[in-house]
């Protein structure tokens, strides 16, 4: 990704979460039961967004690594997985600071930020994995075969947590009753600051990929000389 | 010679040969040797035997079991105590392959990489069910809990959860055969995806340890192992190749 | 049908290129000793072809058919540098299993008869940690040979072995390019292989740097061959 183009998306991102921030803090009134700390919800909800249409890239990409065999996929999954888990952990932070200030507790076992941390240890994995391998080509495979497997439980996962909850309810974050269509709107446009965050920083993440390969190939090179 | 140089006819025992090479046939053959070589050596048997007592000992500390309210999660307990022990033996998995680079002669050989990774789990499936029946009668002893009663859905229960285990733990020990963290990514890697068959076996097994059977609304349970269990077994025959071969 | 035929073969770790632009056809019945130093490419070359990893670039035909096809890995013997042995398991199972892997008819018998053959009848039922270095060779070897491969690729088979295994491998590999099988074995004991080798390949920094018939100048001279054409990158 060129360089221009990182900055033209950074410096968008800024603009536009300036003026969010702005509508957020200023402009809209308290939502009715719960108070100031219900505008996290525009972090919270859009960093869930987000960190899922990493999670799903990568998942693309793996199987198009294994199909093509082209190792720029293979860098393509790894900086978008990585983007995810930044803005997993943004949204289970968020929701962490959400239920202690309503409820008084860090943590409810809410169903989906309980499922929500499930994918952050599955993708935190997946990082680890790709770490324990030295050889490019075996990372590739190896991570793309752990990643198919991970994307494919995200689901799974995520129903299985909400049948546990149903049948031991427990206080929920965020109800997610009817929500103001002016909220909504606000929702929305806070998720494009945070893409264009995420699609920099993934940007930036796959450069640094490129340069680490070229140099890899390049000491193996001097070794074998 | 009557035939060409370097081809053998393809006589009446050759095609025989290509048959008998069938798919299930080769899991078979692989699934018996594993299971022959663990049977004689009982390294991985025996660690992972004492490794599950000792942990239901541990688990008896930490839950009373002669306090009323700690039995009602008895259930519970068990998958723990299934799935850290059988960490031990879905490890030795495709480690027992590494010594004399054998392998090597097995990807070589003409089975598919699918029916080696098929043989191996019912292997480990088949090892995992020894170790957990005794730990089960360990946990009945311990907690006093009349599983007899409901002895054939636990039976089943255990058997999916099992299979689920295994499923994903051995094709993660395949993945990880040749990394030198093997022992420490393994589990891992393959906790965080069981989790939902995991959360389902141990909200089944909780009722079905003290001997209560199953209410109506804890079939949905079932049908979540039984979901699972299909999804990964295709997932891994699908990527059993992709593992095995560079 | 060639035994082996590569076209353009390229295998890359990461950006390293560990073979380039390989390429040579194989026809039947030869004995191709496959030279060349430490970290060549000669170990990634057998593995390709025996059907363990993939190329990355390039087509390879083996028997006539991708490594990875069964009917083809079926005639296709391999000897690498593991011994492939199960030290739990005894002589006979260690063979038997394979030649129930390989499809063969009656796999005990074959066993048995393999095990006499390198001498091993005895200690049939000894279970493979006890054997010695030599007998664990021998058994190895028979592991190799014992589903009459049509194509034999071996990865440094004298390394390492004693006189008796030595011995025993080159009845074997005499008598098989007497069947008329194929032989591709990588080495560095020049002297061995080239007596054996019909013709030779030389490999150099992951290129091929000379392919064609033995020649009396190699039988005489070993090593000429790495002067006249070991630099050549």
């Amino acid at each position: 990704m060129r360089e221009k183009m990182l900055i033209v998306f950074c410096v968008l991102a800024a603009i536009l979460l300036a003026y969010n921030l702005y509508v957020i803090l200023l402009v809209l009134p308290d939502e009715a039961a719960q108070g100031p700390i219900f505008r996290i919800i525009f972090f919270h909800v859009p960093a869930a967004w987000t960190a899922f249409l990493g999670f799903l890239a990568a998942a693309v990409a793996s199987v198009l690594y294994l199909v093509r065999k082209d190792l720029r996929y293979d860098a393509f999954a790894v900086a978008v997985t990585e983007v995810g888990l930044a803005f997993a952990a943004a949204n289970l932070v968020t929701g962490m600071i959400w239920a202690r200030i309503i409820w008084g507790i860090w943590w409810t076992w809410d169903a989906r930020l309980t499922s929500m941390l499930v994918c952050w240890l599955l993708y935190a994995g997946y990082l680890m994995l790709r770490h324990a391998v030295e050889e490019p080509t075996q990372r590739a495979r190896i991570a793309a075969v752990f990643s198919i497997f991970a994307s494919v439980d995200v689901p799974i996962v995520f129903f299985s947590i909400r049948w546990w909850r149903t049948q031991h309810p427990q206080p929920v974050v965020w109800g997610g009753g009817s929500m103001d269509p002016a909220y909504w709107n606000t929702l929305f446009l806070n998720w494009v600051p945070l893409l264009l965050l995420g699609l920099a920083m993934a940007g930036i993440r796959l450069r640094q990929e490129r340069r680490r390969r070229e140099l890899e190939a390049l000491r193996r090179m001097a070794h074998a000389l | 010679m009557t035939a060409p140089a370097g081809t053998q006819p393809d006589t009446a025992p050759r095609v025989a040969a290509r048959a008998r090479r069938g798919f299930l046939r080769s899991a078979l053959t692989i699934a018996a040797k594993d299971l022959r070589a663990e049977l004689r050596t009982k390294e991985a048997l025996n660690a992972s035997l004492a490794f599950s007592v000792v942990i239901l000992l541990l688990f008896s500390f930490a839950f009373d079991p002669t306090v009323e309210e700690t039995r009602a999660l008895a259930g519970g307990l068990l998958w723990l105590v299934f799935a850290f022990a059988g960490a031990l033996i879905l490890n030795r998995s495709f480690a027992r392959e590494l010594p004399n680079d054998c392998l090597d002669a097995l990807i070589a050989a003409p089975i598919s990489a699918s029916a080696l990774y098929l043989g191996k789990a019912l292997a480990n499936w088949l090892l995992l069910m020894a170790v957990e029946a005794v730990s089960l009668a360990v946990f009945g002893v311990f907690y006093n809990a009349p599983w007899t009663r409901q002895w054939w859905p636990l039976a089943g229960v255990v058997a999916l959860g099992t299979w689920a285990l295994t499923v994903v733990g051995t094709l993660f020990s395949a993945l990880t055969v040749n990394l030198r963290l093997r022992e420490l990514m393994l589990p891992l890697l393959v906790y965080p995806v069981l989790i939902p068959a995991l959360l389902a076996a141990i909200q089944l097994c909780g009722p079905l340890a003290l001997g209560e059977p199953l209410a109506s609304d804890m079939m949905v349970w079932v049908r979540l192992l039984v979901g699972f269990d299909l999804i990964f077994t295709v997932l891994a025959l699908m990527l059993a190749e992709t593992a095995l071969v560079g | 049908m060639n035994a082996l035929d590569l076209d353009d073969v390229w295998k890359f770790y990461g950006d390293f290129p560990a073979l380039r632009q390989i390429g040579f056809q194989v026809p039947e019945g030869v004995c191709l000793a496959l030279l060349g130093r430490n970290g060549a490419g000669k170990t990634t070359l057998l593995r390709i072809v025996s059907g363990l990893m993939r190329a990355s670039r390039g087509a390879v035909r083996v028997l006539g058919a991708d490594p990875r096809d069964g009917a083809a890995r079926a005639r296709i013997g391999v000897l690498g540098h593991g011994l492939a042995l199960y030290d739990e398991l005894s002589a006979l199972e260690n063979l038997t299993l394979f030649a129930r892997l390989y499809g063969l008819n009656d796999a005990r018998g074959a066993a048995g008869r393999w095990l006499e053959r390198i001498g091993l009848a005895i200690s049939a039922t000894g279970l493979v940690r006890e054997f010695s270095r030599g007998m664990r060779q021998r058994l190895a070897l028979a592991r190799a040979f014992l589903h009459e491969p049509d194509l034999l690729f071996l990865d440094e088979p004298f390394t390492a072995l004693d006189d008796r295994a030595v011995a025993t491998l080159q009845e074997l590999l005499r008598q098989a390019v007497r069947d008329g099988r194929t032989v591709v074995l990588s080495t560095h004991q020049l002297r061995e292989a080239l007596e054996l080798a019909t013709h030779v390949a030389l490999l150099v920094r992951g290129r091929l740097a000379y392919f064609g018939p033995r020649t009396a100048e190699m039988l005489e001279d070993p090593s000429w061959l790495y002067r006249r054409y070991g630099e050549a990158a």
